[in-house]
């Protein structure tokens, strides 16, 4: 039972966070049918400018609250994703919105190298351990322990989540969101500018994925240069899983994934008679998301109502 | 007269193939204007330039005086030019209530567009009884409807029509047309295009024939309907 019960928050915890970057994956591709390959390392560049600062900050007045300083990380790498979010757009994609589609799928692998490497420069190869700042409780719970930072990513990923899909259900903003995903010209005419509606999608998808990125290093305690690649497959599988361009089903496939890694790491050494242990945690995103493309290349919730003439 | 839409030998081509040639065209304020012409003909292409859909290769194009010719489509729309493209473009996934409301999506004035919802709505029962439906489900003909409420939210000057009676039953097509006189009798001008030359001609106070990208003939809808080559080549005389 405790087994279970910890694999089951480990899971949800894990699974938020990949909700959150599978949303931005899930957004722009809904409006443009585009997948942003680069988004996995706009999480990653979250992660590490946060990282930077709190190092810094940390160093610099060791007083200070955890949670202010974490603060501090977050309101500084959000606008810097924000802004790598739009550059992104406005350089790479833009140029190419009516270009074949296999251009801009290419242009996002390279535009991804680009910021491998540049965060290397910046960074280097070696981890950045994430300071000692944050609560370091622990509650026990029918056998199994959660820790103060895995219920505040519960939390905030929770609250995120349900503040995007009021602003998509009920604002203006997302009204015209929806309306350029079902026709960018028709849009168009209603007077919606368009690409402002995409540059603002970018710029929610890359808030979004500097908050999980914060959060995965914060989990982990520590971020690397390289690190948004893996994530951002991941957060790629889970978007496909729920659907891809359904908001509802990049939720829904992050969690499940999230659930699937935990279980499967718990597990697969009983499964396998000890022959393959928990590091192969990382092979479940991929077999999950060629099972979903063989069998239901729609995903979960990525059933169509039926449009008539 | 001066015209709220003025089309100065416009040409559009697609690629090196030139859809419309130096077409010229206007529409006074509150008049009912038609383009007839066979498939193919560039109508269309010209409604899609107008709107700012597509960039000319030549002309220019005023609206109410000022010149909108290279305006983005969601400009040209702000300024009262309102198009109900081809197929309708009704937001499929979107309510109808949904739909209306980005009708008034350039407008911020709450209680005036409150005020049209209502009009809109007892204009088209059909839909206040479909309000919460999504419009992907609708029947053509309730799309057509939905997308001419949608365009009346916009508060237009100028309503641009895109064959609204393709591929509708004749007592839907009626009814749709019923409707578009309507708007028409509360000043607003419309550019009508269709394929259904009598009904066409019927509806609207003046007429132009398209032909291979140019403006052949023009004049009152009731010379054009006695001109024995329209009644030879449109209304199947
Ligand atoms: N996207 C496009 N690319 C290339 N050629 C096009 C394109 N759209 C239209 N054309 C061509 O331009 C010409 C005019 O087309 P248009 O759609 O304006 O005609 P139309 O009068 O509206 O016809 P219909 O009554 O069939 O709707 C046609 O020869 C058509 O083949
Ligand atoms: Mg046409």
């Amino acid at each position: 039972m405790d087994i279970f019960l910890q694999q089951l928050i480990n899971g949800l915890v894990l699974g938020s966070v990949y909700a959150l970057v599978a949303l931005g994956y899930t957004m722009v591709y809904g409006i443009l049918e585009l997948i942003n390959f680069a988004h996995g390392e706009i999480t990653m560049m979250g992660a590490m400018v946060a990282l930077s600062v709190i190092g810094a900050l940390a160093l610099a007045a060791p007083g200070l609250p955890g949670v202010l300083v974490l603060g501090a990380g977050l309101v500084v790498a959000i606008p810097v994703c924000v802004a790598l979010g739009l550059l992104i757009e406005r350089v790479a994609y833009r140029p190419l919105r009516h270009a074949p589609r296999l251009a801009p799928l290419i242009t996002a692998i390279g535009v991804s190298i680009i910021l491998q490497n540049v965060a290397m420069l910046i960074w280097g190869k070696q981890y950045l351990p994430f300071p000692a700042i944050l609560p370091q409780g622990r509650h026990t719970l029918y056998g199994a322990s959660i820790t103060d930072v895995q219920i505040a990513i519960l939390l905030l990923a929770t609250a995120i989540m349900l503040l995007l899909i009021l602003m998509v259900q009920k604002t203006r903003l997302g009204r015209a969101m929806r309306a350029t995903a079902q026709s960018r010209q028709v849009a168009s005419l209603m007077g919606v500018d368009v690409n402002r509606v995409i540059a603002a999608t970018f710029a929610i998808g890359s808030a979004l994925a500097a908050v999980a990125g914060v959060m995965v290093s914060a989990y982990y305690g520590l971020a690397h240069y390289y690190m948004g690649f893996l994530l951002g497959l991941k957060a790629f599988s889970a978007a496909v899983l729920g659907g891809i361009g359904n908001l509802g089903g990049a939720m829904l496939g992050g969690l499940l994934l999230g659930l699937i890694e935990s279980f499967g790491a718990g597990y697969i050494g009983d499964l396998t008679g000890g022959f393959l242990g928990s590091n192969y945690q990382d092979v479940f995103a991929f077999f999950v998301l060629i099972a979903v493309l063989v069998f239901r290349p729609s995903g979960l919730l990525g059933v169509r109502v039926v449009e008539r003439a | 007269m001066s015209a709220l839409l003025a089309i100065n030998r416009l040409s559009v081509a697609y690629g090196g193939i030139h859809a419309v040639r130096e077409l010229s065209l206007e529409v006074a304020p509150g008049e009912m204007v038609c383009l007839i012409g066979a498939n193919g003909a560039g109508k269309t292409t010209t409604l899609k330039a107008v709107s700012g859909l597509l960039a000319p290769h030549g002309g220019s194009v005023h609206f109410d005086g000022q010149s909108i010719t290279r305006l983005p489509a969601h400009e040209v729309a702000r300024r009262g030019l309102t198009l109900v493209p081809e197929g309708r473009g009704v937001f499929p996934r979107m309510s109808v209530a949904e739909n209306l409301m980005m009708g008034a999506y350039a407008r911020r004035d709450r209680a005036e567009i409150a005020r049209d919802l209502d009009q809109v709505y007892a204009l088209l029962p059909r839909l206040t009884e479909r309000r919460a439906q999504l419009a992907g489900l609708l029947s053509g003909g309730e799309q057509q409807m939905l997308a001419l409420g949608r365009a009346m939210m916009a508060r237009p000057r100028l309503l641009l029509l895109d064959e609204p009676s393709m591929g509708l039953a004749p007592l839907m097509v009626q009814a749709v047309f019923d409707i578009i006189r309507r708007i028409a009798a509360g000043g607003v001008a419309v550019l009508l295009i269709e394929q259904n030359a009598h009904l066409a001609l019927k509806t609207c106070a003046r007429g132009y024939v398209l032909e291979n990208g140019t403006v052949t003939l023009s004049g009152p809808a009731a010379e054009l309907s006695a001109n024995p080559a329209v009644r030879q080549a449109y209304l199947g005389d």
